[in-house]
């Protein structure tokens, strides 16, 4: 138990268990921003950790396996952007769908790779390094510095992104795609350009993050690797009220969470009380479904779900 | 340069007709797939054939696995029918099968042909109110139902972990975390090689097909599904028609539930389902919401997964591959429903029925 007993440990623990969940969750604020509902995540993350595995075994080059990885769940983004974007069928079917089907072809290529180990060189590029000097701040420095680069990656792409939103025109015309798309239409934005390219970069997020549990952090292959996680991805997105500041700490508390119910299993604190890993699991959908019913009921503009979710746009109907 | 353009509603002979066309041609795009994969397309399209339905043991598994996805897929189209996005399928079944289990473990020794209705009444109730939540929030505050019923899922299988691996853990399974074997009078019996479930989803589909079609609930159901306000306007108490018919659809999921755990597995775990929940959904938005259909696209959906569990041992072909052929064929389908709205024309095309 000893992650219990360090604060720096159980943070780095958390923050490990936390950046599959904040790449899926990135990847989906991207393409939910955009006004589309993707329930694919999982099997975008499952797409991008097979293929990731797959590419790192055969290559043992890490720059490579992961920009496969991402390109496996852009593969994965681009069949949902084409079924919801230009044929307008329905998202959460479609989500659903590639969900199905990316844990279907994760499991046929897996089928032959349980029990393989990945070649050296996927440790040595992708595995926990110590920053210098870095290090050695007291708690924090064990929970950020020593960490894969991965790590830093899902930190900055978040980082990016909410200033991206915030702060650019492309960023301010992609959510008024996502609120009112006949009005962005009517300011000459090329709504259909806009879904496609954020749908697709979505997916690349999403691939990586499946890659982060099989290159990373498991890192071997098993049969749907990414257990939830981007299930989880799909809650974080409306507990950060799609935003992707708040998706790291949300990424990391029920990384966090997730954690401890790991590791916790049977142990028994105050005598004879069992804390249950299972219900332990729970919390984070528990909370989610709060904050949803909190956001809905407060009506506060900044926090809401973008008004054009989950419906298709027909341009020829305005 | 092509342009879309909106064209007159199909009518639903040629709707059926495209969606079948579109099944058809997913089926080649598949082939494609299996074929770049290495394997031959119509060896393994055959064996899966004959490894569902070729024998009778082959046929009453395929049945077994047709009929939760009937029931659940029944549950699901109530719902959808009214644009209630019920993503939740997949939770209510493991309520249902959590109420009955309860039955069944605290009353094993009560006669069967009461102990049975017992079960089915518990899991309808369960799996109705587990439905009921989200759409008391849908209609007070407004609440996303796609993603609270979503999140209900997780709760739910969780919670039947923790009763397997906690206070439900069989005390005679030497630690092993299993929740106890139902009694005899627990356990769906028989009818003709197959576990009577077959025929509660028969009749099921008959119900339903006459609630949708025939009655006036499936009529303020649609209509309140085509659009909210004419509903209103028309005077029909929206919240009760909503409420009602969630309890419905949440109640057959429960009732698959119960289903499940007491003529296949006779008992719960939390694998019982297994994302048929999930699967259910793409089955019922196959089938049009229609009952009928329903029963036809879960049979067809049923010889993919027992095909393609055959296909595993006779072929050393993953079964996985089933999931992947689903995936492919729903995607078809799904594009091809825009060609029942709008059709691509030519530009030049355009400007000269415009000239009209």
């Amino acid at each position: 138990m000893d992650f219990l007993n360090s604060t720096g440990l159980f943070l780095q623990t958390s923050i490990q268990m936390g950046t599959p969940l904040l790449f899926g969750t990135l990847g989906g604020i991207l393409c939910e921003k955009v006004g589309h509902l993707n329930l694919g995540i999982e099997g975008m993350m499952l797409l991008g950790a097979v293929t990731g595995f797959l590419v790192g075994l055969k290559s043992g080059n890490p720059m490579l396996a992961v920009l496969a990885a991402g390109a496996a769940g852009l593969l994965g983004a681009l069949i949902y952007a084409i079924v919801t974007v230009t044929f307008k069928g329905n998202q959460t079917v479609t989500g659903l769908a590639l969900t199905i089907f990316g844990g279907g072809v994760s499991s046929f290529l897996g089928k032959s790779l349980a029990g393989i180990s990945l070649p050296a060189g996927i440790a040595s590029g992708l595995g926990t390094k110590e920053v210098p000097i870095l290090k050695d701040i007291p708690v924090i420095g064990t929970a950020l510095y020593k960490q894969s680069i991965y790590v830093h990656i899902a930190l900055i792409v978040a980082i990016l992104m909410y200033f991206y939103f915030k702060k650019t025109r492309i960023g301010l015309s992609l959510r008024i795609v996502g609120e009112n798309p006949s009005a962005a239409d009517a300011s000459g934005v090329n709504t259909t350009l806009y879904k496609y390219v954020h749908i697709l970069a979505g997916g690349f997020l999403c691939g990586m993050g499946g890659a982060y549990l099989s290159l990373v952090f498991v890192p071997r292959w098993q049969d749907n690797i990414t257990a939830g996680s981007g299930w989880i991805a799909v809650a974080l997105i409306i507990f950060s009220t799609w935003n992707p500041a708040k998706a790291i700490f949300g990424a990391y508390l029920f990384g966090a969470l997730r954690g401890i119910g790991f590791k916790l299993q049977n142990v028994q604190i105050f005598g004879s009380f069992e804390i249950s890993s299972q219900l332990l699991d729970m919390i984070p959908y528990i909370m989610t479904i709060v904050v949803l019913v909190f956001t809905t009921i407060r009506k506060k503009k900044e926090n809401q779900a973008p008004a054009w979710l989950s419906l298709p746009y027909f341009r020829e109907n305005r | 340069m092509l342009k879309i353009v909106k064209k007159k509603e199909s009518s639903s002979m040629q709707s059926t007709l495209l969606r079948i066309g579109s099944v058809l041609i997913a089926l080649v795009a598949s082939a494609a797939f299996i074929a770049a994969l290495g394997y031959n397309p119509f060896v393994v399209y055959q064996n899966i054939v004959a490894g569902s339905v070729g024998s009778a043991y082959r046929f009453q598994e395929t049945i077994n696995k047709t009929i939760p996805l009937v029931v659940l897929s029944l549950g699901i189209a109530v719902s959808f029918k009214m644009k209630f996005m019920n993503i939740g399928a997949e939770g209510q079944f493991y309520l249902g099968a959590m109420a009955a289990t309860a039955i069944a473990l605290n009353f094993p020794t009560w006669p069967i042909y009461i102990l049975i209705p017992l079960m089915m009444l518990g899991a309808i109730i369960a799996g109705g109110i587990w439905c009921l939540f989200p759409a008391v929030l849908k209609s007070k505050f407004g609440t996303s139902e796609t993603l609270v019923t979503l999140m209900m899922n997780y709760i739910a299988v969780k919670f039947v972990s923790y009763l397997q691996y906690g206070p439900w853990k069989d005390p005679k399974a030497k630690g092993f975390p299993r929740i106890a074997k139902f009694s005899v009078n627990a356990v769906l019996p028989k009818v003709f090689g197959i576990h009577m479930g077959w025929i509660i989803a028969l009749v099921l589909v008959v119900i339903i097909y006459i609630i949708m079609s025939k009655s006036k609930l499936g009529y303020q159901i649609s209509v309140l599904g085509e659009n909210e306000n004419t509903a209103k306007y028309a005077g029909m108490d929206t919240t009760k028609i909503l409420f009602i018919s969630v309890i419905i659809g949440g109640g057959l999921c429960g009732l698959a539930g119960m289903i499940q755990a007491s003529g296949i597995e006779g008992s719960l775990t939390d694998q019982l389902s297994g994302g048929l929940g999930f699967t259910a959904i793409i089955t019922a938005w196959l089938a049009n919401l229609s009952a009928p259909a329903i029963l036809v696209v879960s049979f067809f959906f049923a010889i993919l997964v027992q095909g393609s569990t055959y296909i595993q041992s006779s072929m050393q072909i993953p079964s996985a591959v089933a999931e992947i052929l689903q995936g492919i064929i729903i995607f078809f389908v799904l594009a091809s429903e825009f060609f029942t709205q709008y059709k691509f024309v030519l530009v030049h095309k355009v400007h000269k029925e415009a000239a009209k």
